[in-house]
Order: C-alpha cells, then structure tokens, then sequence
C-alpha cells in the first residue's frame, strides 16, 4: 500500500491504494467519482477514458501510480457553475446517446479531440478517432453530429472571443 | 492483477539499479501492453520500474538526414512531429495509425520493439529504415534484434534508449487492420534509398514475426513502381495462419499492401 497524490478535477487529493490498483479504481473506490466506467478487459471500448495531463487516456490500463503527481479531468470536471460543457451539451441536444453507459468515456474522446483539432475536425476525422470508443446503442451517428457540432460552436466561440 | 510493487526512475541510471534489486522485475513504459498483460493475469512482474519520467529518454531529434527517437517518446509525438514530417512523413502516418488516439498518447515506440508484437507496426519500420536500437549498453542493427515472436536480442536489464536511423528518399507503411483489434492482418512498410537501393519490412503475417522481403525487394530496386510487385511471388509457407485469414489470404496481402506503399510513397 502507497500514499498517492493527484490533482483530479482541479483539486489535489491523496489515497491510500496497492501498488497494482488501476487509476479507474482509484477514481471511482477511493475518490467516488463514479461517473468513470469500466466497459471491458481488452482496452478497448474507452468507457473509462479521462485526461491525464492534458491528454485523453484509458484509465484502466493505467496505474493510480502511474498517474501519481499528474493532473487528471473527469466527466464530473468538465461542467462549470452548473452549466454543462459545450460538448455535454452537444450530446443532449443531439441525442448523442441512448443508455449513457460510453457517454463519459465518450465525451472526454470528444474533448481531446476537439482541443487538438479546433472547428477543423471534419467527420472523418471523428470516426477515425473514435475507434478506441465503442457504444452498443447508437450506431455512433448522433454522437458523430454532437462532437462536429460542439467543434463548431467551441471554435466560434473561440473566434468571438478573439 | 497479481500484486506487484511500483518504483519510478528519475534516470536511467536508476532505473537499471531497481531492476537489479527486484527478483523478477518488468520495465514500464507507456504500459499499453503491459497493463493489459498484467489485468488479464498473463503477467506477474514482482516489480515495475517506470521509465515514463526519465527526460533523456524522452523527445526526437532531426539532423539534416539522421533521426533519433527517444525510446519513451510516445506515438502521439511521433506522428506529430513536424520535423519527422518534414524528411520522413511515413513514420509519422504509422505511429498515427497505432490503436486509437488514447492508447497514442501513452503507448511508446520503445515498449513497442522491446515487445515485439508479431502484428505490431514499427518493428516493420525499423527493419527497411535499417535502423539502430539503442540500449544502455550497446547498439544493435534491427536486423540483428527482432529474433521471434515477442522475442529480441535484449538482455537481462537491458533498457532500449533510442533508435536511430537515415531518412530514406522514399518510403511509405501500409496495413491491412484486423477489424476488431486493428492490429495489422498484414503490414508492410517500403523504403528507397537515393542509390536506388529498396527495403521491404513486413509485419503481421509472418509465423515467426516480423521478416523482410528479399523478392519484393529485388523487383522494386530494379523497377520502383506498384506494376513491379505483380509478377513476385509471395511464399505462404512461412506466414501465420489464425481464425482471421489463412496464410494463402496474407501472402495476397503482403503484395497488395506493398503496392500500395510503393504507390504512396
Ligand atoms: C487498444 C490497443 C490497440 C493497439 N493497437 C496497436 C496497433 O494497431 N499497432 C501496434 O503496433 N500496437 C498497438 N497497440 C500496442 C501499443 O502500440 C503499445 O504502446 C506498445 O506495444 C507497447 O508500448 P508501451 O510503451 O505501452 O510499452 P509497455 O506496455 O510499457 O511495455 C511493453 C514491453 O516492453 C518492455 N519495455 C518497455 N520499454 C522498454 C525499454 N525502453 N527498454 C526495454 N524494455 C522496455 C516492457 O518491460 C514490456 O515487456 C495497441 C494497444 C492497445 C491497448
Ligand atoms: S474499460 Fe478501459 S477501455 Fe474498456
Ligand atoms: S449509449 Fe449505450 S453504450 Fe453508448
């Protein structure tokens, strides 16, 4: 058992775990935020994907010791003042999801995404980068219109305020 | 997972020290292979010691011609790097092309040779870029380190530091993913050196890893055009067969996936 200390959400937080407890596990056990899933034992479906440092990872295959000293975002830390994320938005309003189950890992794909490409991302791209997410309910095309058009609204946004 | 103990290098110094205390430790780079090993209990380091931190094995650095890829530089750098682009686009398009964006950004091209996937991506490149692996102790021709199925010339302990290699004039990677995993059913990466000379690196087919091409090579030095490819046969004897294609259908792919990276280069 380690002591492990992380910034989750903007917030610094510590948690006694094993040296072998996934980061998913210590998001979810030690710190009960549960909006992170498991969907999987490959890697594969991207239901447990957060940002570590910035970047979109698969936190079931990543160790919290690993991730010690990073700064890992959440589903739960995208929201501001009770306003939903641009991109949160974006899949309500386009019924970007069905059972929710892939909506966070979803959603946090969506937002690495959109940060690296800007209102450049073009549909192609999405599906592309969607691989490493699956969803059994969709069939992907509302989730594909959400992030194009929460792409669209963010980088005009980003303009306006320019 | 089996219960393991974590330790976290500064350097690579270190690193080789906390290797040599554990009874059976395991190096830990991006872990993209590795976690997933371990989750599925087909791993159980007693230890791991993470390189993911250490600075001097980290970043890509362009000399005129020559490259050198810090081992624990992730995918996501590689094909993000605008000074790879600039003299070798083709190794930025496959680290771009490994797994899905997540697993890019931790995923390393280190963990990646030293793991020696048989459906894997750079060990192909790393054959017809005749590259350099470089460890902590010596460096070794590509040729000479890719010796099986998930096997390599690394020793005890051995860290890989770095790769080295010549852009070449031309070269292009193509693969045929398995839809499922995308790992390559059959990938094949082309490069032509300025006096004409060709490499042929092909992965995911071969029954005992990654090989070159001694046919597909002789064809494209003497004609470097797709057409060249169509008359060399392909041995299906030596290529692995699964649940996913036999080894007549990988044969096929090897020609077609080289045709198509003659094409794109
Ligand atoms: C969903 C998914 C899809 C993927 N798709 C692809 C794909 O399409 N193509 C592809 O090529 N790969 C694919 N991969 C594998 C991925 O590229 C891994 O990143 C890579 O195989 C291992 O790199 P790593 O840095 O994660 O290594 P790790 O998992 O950390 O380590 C792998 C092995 O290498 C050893 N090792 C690591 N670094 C060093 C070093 N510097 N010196 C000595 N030994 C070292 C470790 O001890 C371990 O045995 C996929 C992985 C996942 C999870
Ligand atoms: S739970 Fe992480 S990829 Fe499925
Ligand atoms: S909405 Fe049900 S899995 Fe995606």
């Amino acid at each position: 058992m380690a002591k492990i200390t992380m910034t989750v959400n903007g917030r610094q937080v510590s948690g006694v775990c094993e040296d072998r407890t996934l980061l998913v596990h210590f998001i979810r056990e030690n710190l009960g935020l549960t909006g992170t899933h498991v969907g999987c034992d490959t890697s594969q479906c991207g239901a447990c994907v957060v940002h570590m440092d910035g970047q979109s990872v698969k936190s079931c295959s990543i160790l919290a010791a690993q991730a010690a000293g990073s700064s890992v975002i959440t589903i739960e830390g995208l929201a501001q003042n009770g306003e939903l994320h641009p991109v949160q938005a974006a899949f309500k309003a386009h019924h970007g999801l069905q059972c929710g189950f892939c909506t966070p890992g979803m959603v946090m794909t969506a937002v690495d995404m959109i940060q690296r490409h800007g209102s450049a991302l073009d549909e192609a791209t999405v599906r592309a980068e969607l691989e490493g997410n699956i969803c059994r309910c969709t069939g992907y095309h509302n989730i594909v219109k959400a992030i194009l058009a929460a792409a669209h609204e963010m980088g005009g946004a980003r303009q306006a305020a320019e | 997972m089996y219960q393991t103990n974590y330790h976290r290098a500064a350097s690579i110094q270190e690193a080789v020290q906390m290797m040599g205390a554990a009874t059976e430790g395991k190096y830990l780079s991006g872990g993209m292979t590795l976690i997933p090993t371990m989750r599925l209990r087909l791993a159980a380091p007693s230890d791991l010691v993470d390189l993911r931190r250490i600075a001097e094995l980290k970043g890509i650095a362009v000399d005129g011609r020559s490259v050198r890829i810090g081992a624990a530089t992730t995918h996501e750098e590689v094909a993000t790097s605008s000074a790879l682009r600039a003299i070798c686009p083709s190794i930025c398009g496959l680290a771009g092309h490994i797994g899905d964006p997540a697993v890019r950004h931790m995923g390393t091209i280190g963990g990646s040779i030293a793991n020696n996937d048989p459906a894997a991506d750079y060990p192909a490149a790393m054959l017809a870029l005749d590259a350099v692996i470089v460890t902590d102790r010596r460096e070794i021709k590509a040729a000479a380190f890719f010796t099986g199925l998930f096997e390599t010339a690394l020793e005890e302990g051995e860290i890989i530091t770095a790769v080295r290699f010549d852009a070449p004039a031309k070269a292009a990677y193509q693969k045929f993913p398995n839809p499922a995993s995308r790992y390559a059913m059959a990938g094949v990466f082309v490069a032509r050196r300025d006096n004409g000379d060709v490499r042929v690196g092909v992965t995911g087919a071969g029954s005992s890893g990654v090989f070159r091409h001694p046919g597909l090579e002789a064809a494209l030095s003497a004609n470097w055009s797709p057409d060249a490819v169509a008359n060399v046969t392909v041995d299906a004897s030596d290529l692995l067969t699964d649940l996913h294609a036999s080894a007549a259908y990988r044969a096929n792919l090897v020609r077609v996936m080289t045709k198509r990276a003659v094409a794109a280069a």
